[in-house]
């Protein structure tokens, strides 16, 4: 059995049996749902709903129902699409680079961050598709065999990249968080007594028997999809950026963007962890699974992805003066002290400034300030998608054509939608499947587990 | 009700005779021998149709029939009869006419497709407008389609047929004129030969009636008129000759717009301003609105409008040798006139005849008459003596007119309010108003005859001595419209109709002026073909000339100002307001403010912060509103604007605006004539205050300056440009390098485009120094390229459509970028020097739009035109953000069929369909769409030149744009044609591509503006 040194906290608080975890994690799946849940999906269903309405009114009418104008082409929908696909990363991240390295304090928000990730990534998928004139022929981004001759997508566009880049990432996400969910099915399946949710169960455990072979390729498949999984964490934002760092636009032709977008990816999708975690563990009482200490690792990785976001923030603007580009000058004295001086500071404020106070450690071990913090990151975070898409593009090369932008009730509705459609689905997720990984909670129960960590073992002498 | 009216089959019924009365009783009119047939028993016997006969012809009978109803089904194809004369589907025809509307004349060519009038065009071999054209009358071709045109004319308000009509008319006026009544006809400027000759001769016909015609110009010239006819005797104006004129000095004159002949001396104008000919026109211009004219001057000088005579008078002076009162740039303007004795010209706007006659006295003074000015090759097209149309509306007060006819006038819109036109026109016994769509006049008229289109109508011109032309249609009538003069030519009780009138009159006056042709027919023909005969015109020499300039001076000086004063202008646009109704025009924005949908009062900026008015308008943003009274007339709750240049405590406001009649949409602006009083352009009994409220202002550019950017427009002074160091004033991009400093387009990552060997390599160059911002070319692209129009809540969105814009910069006052002082940089000076900058597609050879459409629906041609496949794109606007010149345009609704746009885009109904280019798609909702470089004329070029076997020459192909400019500052041309002057206009010294440090490599070039202005002097 694998040791622990005794100073590293537990993991897992509280006395806990195999069955006990079993138990906690099936309470929500067997038990009726409480209060707080109807309400929670009654609301999140409400915002879906609009958010629909508002889509399919876009869909029926035209883009013009949104804000946007000759100048600024992109602006909420764009800035949604790269909000929701950062969000994704932190679930990939912390079941994909975390499971290469061994650090297991992954295991107690793995799922539910990867159930968020699925989602995220599908809100992400949302906004090209709506944002498009034509989404009836969406179809003509695929390189897909025609008979108009050599008619071929443009593989030079970043945009397209982004179709690729999306899809793989999704499919891989989706594979890896379902694999891991088939023993946790299986244990469901075998515990529900209901005649429907048993089968139901069972049709999603795929027929596992947990026995070491199937154990084994568990481990293996897991291994090999964390592999793929990782580049992916990598590849996905920076392609993202670079729909923003091949152009010729001020504030978007910048080299910066690959890592810069990464960083800021993990960073705000720690930060809706936190949001979601926060809430999961109260409700759900699983408090003992989801401890302090997990929530402490979180905000330390808030602090550095945030610090490097703000390092980022800091070498835009010296290049923008060392450059000596007018136009790259320009831009971002613009997004300082132009029309959209708010915006840039919200972003400042809410990623660079505020992180910096989970220095203090009673502050990041705080439940309630790091549940505000993350409500302010992810502020911050789509503060981040606006300023670089708006005020760049707001002002850009002849000041002829410089515009603001103002949102119209469609681009709120349909921005509500997509964050009303993600609460539905994770809700459901939490209804209705394993939000912990029961099975592999078991097994770093005996090692990191509070009651078993300072007992004294005889194989030691 | 019962009807006592009783009805004869025929006289037979009438009379009633006996033999009727038998035949009455009678089934069948005829003896039938049925009985004979029937009742013999042995002829039936021996008939041979047996039963079986009768069952076979039966049978017969019945396939007969239902063979004959699966005949194939009739196609409703209904061909030519006779295919008219070089009607072929999908070719052009051209035909040469002319457009007069008493404010502009203007020598054209109509391009008609299947027979339906497209798009108009200057008539480039005129040899009075030269091609020019401007915006007003390239979008004259929408209004021949418009929707609330009268179908059929009126009698009280009910649509009749013409016989009515005409006989109630003759009726009428036979009476009026047996007891030797009053008629009276009011048109606009008219300068046809044969409508006058025709008036003439109804006057003449009927010596015992009081029968008078009257001219009525909404924007009257009558000062001018009256000043020449006092000075030289000829109520007449002279032409001008700009192109010859080394000092222009403006004093109030809009001369590029609102001017009479303003096309002539446009294009005039833009022949003084080519710095590559070794000099340059300079141009003063002192003003209080910012005109378009103001906009292009070296000088401009702000001033009260009550201080035009003033400063006339004080330069009348400096050049007599009293220099002591004249401000510092009067003082420039004069010694610079002196300097250019005999090529200089003064123009003043004003309609003081007192002060005209000081100008003619100043023109006069310096030789400029029989060189720049003549008065004997006179100019008919302003005719309105403002005394006469005063009379006419007291004889209407009188009651004593019996008959009022009017015909191309709206003098209820547009005579101010305490002219009272409305009541006094319900005082004549009987009004006829010929209108082509219901205004404010024609629903006030007892009778209204409904007129054709221009497009549509017979007639002449004669707009300048000599110089006479033919109006021709080049459709039949759409509706059942008659002309006035076919109208009179009926109540006349003449043989013929107006064409014929023409001709004949045409035979008499016009063809005895030449030799060249014997026959009549043939003069005829190829007038008609080319459009204008020159006949004989005076020669450029000085008339007799009688100085009134020392009582005109006296008169002046008693001229008083006030602390606040308002000047009515016209816009590029509406004009006089008679096409207001006009979609494109109204989307046309302001040259200067841009501002689209709207008149509003200017006002000085420093004096809108002091008032406290909102500075930054246009978007989401609204203007302040004030009450304003202006010779006792009231507006409430209008616009103001905060106009650089405005001088201060001056207001102005635009005419043509605040049509109430024959609008489906609201009412648009305010109706500036309403107030004017005794057709003065100004007053200075103004009074205005606060009105608290807000006016959502439309505007196609909210930005102002032009920050500094001189990649974006260059421009010089003319002894900088003088010394021909290009680097002095432009200056090529370097990039420093590990190897140096090296030229922007020598560093390049890319693969060139195989355009510049092979084929063709289209590209565009565009004089900065030449356009003077009129906006022809807009509204010339708009209808080439079938542009939706979007409406006012759209443009406040900045989603105006328009393919091809012009950009206005104002300067700021820290010019530079080195201060980095950018809040001040945005904010225009308070007269500022202003660039107006043609912009549209640049059609890069390194595109940075290419690049990033996911589906590749914009690539690169290979003539090196940048080009959109609609049916490709799926809308992701990613190409429009990419776009570093901003001149894509997505379609954010269904123009063509979404409600919000049912009002406005004339392309939802059926007939302003009608006006659509067949060789260019309507686009679809959410698709990106861009300037073409008008890709449908190229192609036509290219095959007119295979079906001739010859290349396409330089100067074949003209885009829609360059075609419409009249100052030609747009060329158009092939890049690979070593002789082409687009060639060498992008190889001058003062060629250069905007913002080429981008490395966009645009196919379009710039040429740096050049002003004849010292460089302290602003």
């Amino acid at each position: 059995m694998h040791q622990e040194a005794a100073i590293r906290e537990p993991l897992i608080l509280g006395e806990k049996s195999y069955s006990q975890i079993t138990d906690d994690v099936m309470a929500s799946v067997v038990g009726k749902a409480n209060r707080s849940w109807w309400i929670a999906i009654g609301i999140a269903a409400v915002m879906a709903a609009w958010g629909i309405g508002c889509i399919l009114y876009l869909i029926g009418t035209g883009i013009g129902t949104w804000g946007l104008n000759k100048t600024v082409g992109w602006a909420w929908d764009i800035t949604n699409f790269v909000w929701w696909v950062g969000i994704g990363h932190a679930g990939t991240l912390i079941s994909a680079v975390l499971l290469l390295f061994r650090q297991k304090w992954r295991m107690a928000i793995n799922r539910s961050a990867e159930a968020m990730t699925i989602f995220a990534v599908m809100m992400a998928a949302v906004w090209p598709g709506i944002h498009m004139g034509r989404i009836w022929l969406a179809y003509f981004v695929f390189p897909l065999p025609n008979q108009f001759g050599s008619l071929w997508v443009n593989f030079n566009s970043p945009l397209l990249w982004d179709v690729f880049a999306i899809s793989t990432y999704f499919s891989v996400s989706l594979v890896f968080w379902y694999i891991g969910l088939i023993p946790d099915f299986a244990t469901i399946r075998d515990k529900v007594t209901q005649v429907v949710p048993k089968k139901v169960y069972s049709l999603l455990a795929f027929g596992w028997t947990g026995n070491a072979k199937a154990w084994n390729r568990f481990e293996e498949i897991s291994l090999v999809l964390a592999g793929l999984a990782t580049p992916l964490v990598f590849s996905v934002h920076s392609i993202v950026s670079m729909d923003f760092a091949t152009s010729v636009i001020p504030g978007w032709h910048t080299t910066i963007f690959p890592p810069y977008f990464v960083s800021g990816a993990v960073f705000s999708g720690f930060a809706m962890v936190q949001t979601l975690l926060i809430i999961m563990r109260k409700v759900m009482n699983l408090e003992n699974y989801i401890t302090i200490k997990h929530i402490e690792y979180m905000n330390i990785v808030i602090i550095v992805t945030g610090s490097i976001v703000g390092v980022a923030y800091l070498t835009e603007l010296f290049i923008s003066w060392y450059s000596g580009v007018e136009y790259e000058a320009y831009a971002f004295i613009n997004r300082a002290t132009g029309p959209y001086w708010w915006s840039y500071w919200a972003m400042m404020t809410c990623n660079v400034v505020s992180p910096q106070v989970f220095w203090f450690k009673k502050l990041r071990t705080s439940i309630g300030f790091t549940f505000f913090m993350s409500i302010i990151v992810n502020i911050g975070m789509w503060f981040e998608r606006f300023v670089i898409i708006v005020t760049s593009l707001h002002r850009d090369y002849l000041p002829s054509s410089w515009t603001m932008f103002h949102p119209t009730f469609v681009d709120i509705g349909c921005f509500i939608g997509t964050i009303g459609i993600f609460f539905v689905l994770f809700l459901l997720f939490a209804r209705f499947f394993p939000v912990l990984p029961l099975n592999e909670l078991k097994t770093i129960l005996k090692s990191s587990g509070e009651q078993y960590k300072n007992q004294p073992t005889t194989e030691e002498h | 009700m019962s009807n006592n009216k009783k009805y004869w089959k025929g006289v037979e019924e009438l009379n009633d005779s006996p033999a009727f009365q038998k035949v009455k009783s009678q089934e069948f009119n005829e003896y039938l021998p049925a009985e004979d047939f029937l009742g013999d028993e042995g002829l039936l016997e021996n008939s041979n149709t047996s039963r079986r006969d009768f069952l076979k012809y039966l049978g017969f009978g019945v396939t007969a029939a239902s063979l004959a109803a699966c005949e194939a089904p009739v196609n409703k194809v209904i061909p030519h009869v006779i295919k008219g004369d070089k009607t072929n589907p999908g070719v052009a025809n051209y035909f040469a006419t002319n457009y007069s509307d008493g404010f502009d004349y203007c020598d054209i060519v109509v391009k008609t497709r299947e027979g339906r009038p497209i798009k108009i065009e200057g008539n480039k071999k005129s040899p009075l407008t030269n091609g020019a054209i401007n915006a007003r009358v390239n979008s004259s071709v929408l209004s021949l389609y418009d929707e609330k045109r009268y179908r059929a004319p009126q009698i009280g308000g009910e649509p009749t047929t013409w016989t009515k009509f005409n006989s109630t008319v003759k009726k009428e006026l036979a009476d009026v004129l047996a007891k030797g009544g009053k008629v009276r006809i009011l048109t606009n400027t008219i300068t046809s030969p044969s409508t006058k000759k025709l008036v003439g001769e109804f006057v003449a016909a009927n010596p015992s009636a009081d029968i008078k015609h009257v001219s009525y110009d909404a924007i009257s010239a009558s000062g001018m008129l009256e000043a020449n006819k006092e000075s030289f005797g000829v109520a007449v104006l002279p032409t001008y000759n700009l192109s010859k004129a080394k000092s222009i000095v403006s004093i109030g004159a809009d001369f590029m717009n609102s001017f009479p002949s303003s096309l002539e001396l446009t294009s005039q104008y833009a022949k003084g301003r080519k710095p590559e000919n070794g000099w340059m026109s300079k141009h003063f211009q002192f003003e209080a609105s910012l005109s378009l004219s103001g906009s292009n001057a070296d000088v401009r000088m702000p001033m009260k409008p009550s201080e035009y005579g003033k400063t006339v008078v004080a330069i009348y002076n400096y050049l007599n040798g009293n220099k002591a009162d004249a401000a510092p740039k009067v003082k420039m303007a004069a010694e610079h006139l002196l300097a250019n004795k005999g090529a200089s010209i003064v123009l003043c706007g004003s309609n003081d005849k007192n002060i005209q006659n000081v100008v003619i006295a100043i023109n006069h003074m310096l030789g400029n008459y029989g060189k720049t000015i003549n008065i004997d090759k006179s100019s008919f097209q302003r005719q309105a003596i403002d005394a006469d149309v005063a009379g006419l509306v007291n004889e209407l007060k009188g009651g004593t007119v019996d008959v009022l006819i009017v015909d191309g006038a709206n003098p209820v819109y547009n005579m101010p309010t305490n002219m009272d036109f409305k009541g006094a026109m319900s005082k004549a016994k009987t009004s006829i108003v010929f209108a082509s769509r219901p205004n404010e006049t024609s629903v006030e008229a007892k009778m209204v005859g409904a007129a054709p289109h221009y497009l549509e109508s017979w007639n002449d011109a004669n707009a300048v001595a000599g110089h006479y032309s033919i109006t021709q249609p080049s459709i039949s009538p759409l509706f059942d419209t008659k002309q006035f003069q076919d109208c009179l030519i009926s109540w006349m009780g003449m043989d013929g109709n107006y064409y014929d009138y023409i001709k004949a009159t045409w035979s008499a006056v016009t063809f005895p002026m030449q030799s060249k042709t014997l026959l009549f027919e043939d003069f005829w023909n190829t007038t008609l073909e080319a459009g204008y005969f020159n006949g004989s015109a005076g020669e450029m020499a000085a008339s007799t000339f009688t100085d009134n300039a020392s009582f005109a001076v006296s008169a002046i000086t008693k001229i008083k100002s006030s602390d606040l004063e308002i000047e009515f202008y016209s816009k590029v646009g509406i004009g006089n307001g008679n096409q207001s109704h006009n979609p494109w025009l109204q989307e046309l924005p302001d040259p200067i403010s841009k501002i689209t949908w709207d008149n509003y009062i200017a006002m000085n900026p420093a004096e809108a912060r002091e008032n406290g008015f909102a500075t930054e308008y246009g978007e989401q943003k609204d203007a302040d509103t004030i009450n304003i009274t202006i010779n006792g007339v009231t507006f409430e709750n209008i616009p103001v604007v905060a106009q650089p240049g405005q001088a201060p405590g001056t207001l102005s406001l635009a005419v043509g605006y605040g049509q109430t009649i024959g609008k489906s949409n609201e009412v648009i602006g305010f109706n500036a004539y309403s107030a004017m009083k005794g057709m003065q352009n100004y007053s200075t009994d103004v009074s205005m205050e606060a009105a608290g409220d807000k006016y959502q202002i439309a505007t196609t550019q909210t930005h102002q300056t032009v920050m500094g950017r001189t990649s974006v427009v260059r421009e010089t002074t003319l002894d900088v440009y003088q010394t021909g160091v290009k680097d002095d004033f432009n200056p090529a991009h370097m990039l420093a390098t590990h190897e140096g400093p090296m030229n922007i387009n020598d560093v390049d990552l890319w693969a060139a485009h195989p355009v510049a060997t092979a084929g063709h390599h289209w590209g565009m160059s565009i004089d900065l120094n030449s356009c003077i911002g009129c906006g022809s070319c807009v509204t010339s692209c708009n209808s080439e390229n079938n542009v939706p129009v979007v409406g006012k809540d759209e443009i406040r969105r900045a989603r105006e459509m328009h393919w091809m814009r012009i950009d206005r910069y104002f300067s700021s006052s820290p010019e530079s970028v080195e201060d980095r002082n950018y809040g001040d940089m945005e904010s225009p000076e308070d007269n500022p020097q202003v660039v107006h900058q043609p912009m549209m597609c640049q059609h890069c050879n390194h595109a940075p739009c290419e690049t990033v459409c996911p589906v590749a629906a914009t690539t690169h041609s290979n003539e090196g035109i940048n080009q959109m496949t609609y049916n490709r794109c799926i809308g992701t606007r990613y190409c429009a953000n990419n776009c570093p010149y901003k001149v894509r345009r997505f379609n954010w609704f269904n123009y063509m069929g979404y409600d919000k746009f049912a009002d406005l885009n004339p392309s939802q109904d059926d007939l302003g369909r009608m006006v659509l280019n067949p060789d260019v798609t309507v686009r679809a909702r959410g698709v990106m769409e861009k300037c073409s470089l008008c890709v449908q004329r190229i192609q036509t070029g290219k095959l007119d030149a295979k079906k001739e076997s010859r290349p396409v020459m330089d100067g074949d192909i003209e885009t829609a744009c360059s075609s419409a400019c009249p100052t030609n500052a747009i060329t158009f041309g092939d890049y690979n044609d070593k002789s082409s002057k687009v060639l060498a206009a992008s190889q001058s010294n003062r060629a250069y591509r905007v913002i080429e440090e981008v490395g966009t490599q645009s196919n379009v070039y710039y040429q740096t503006k050049v002003r004849n202005v010292e460089p302290n002097i602003a």
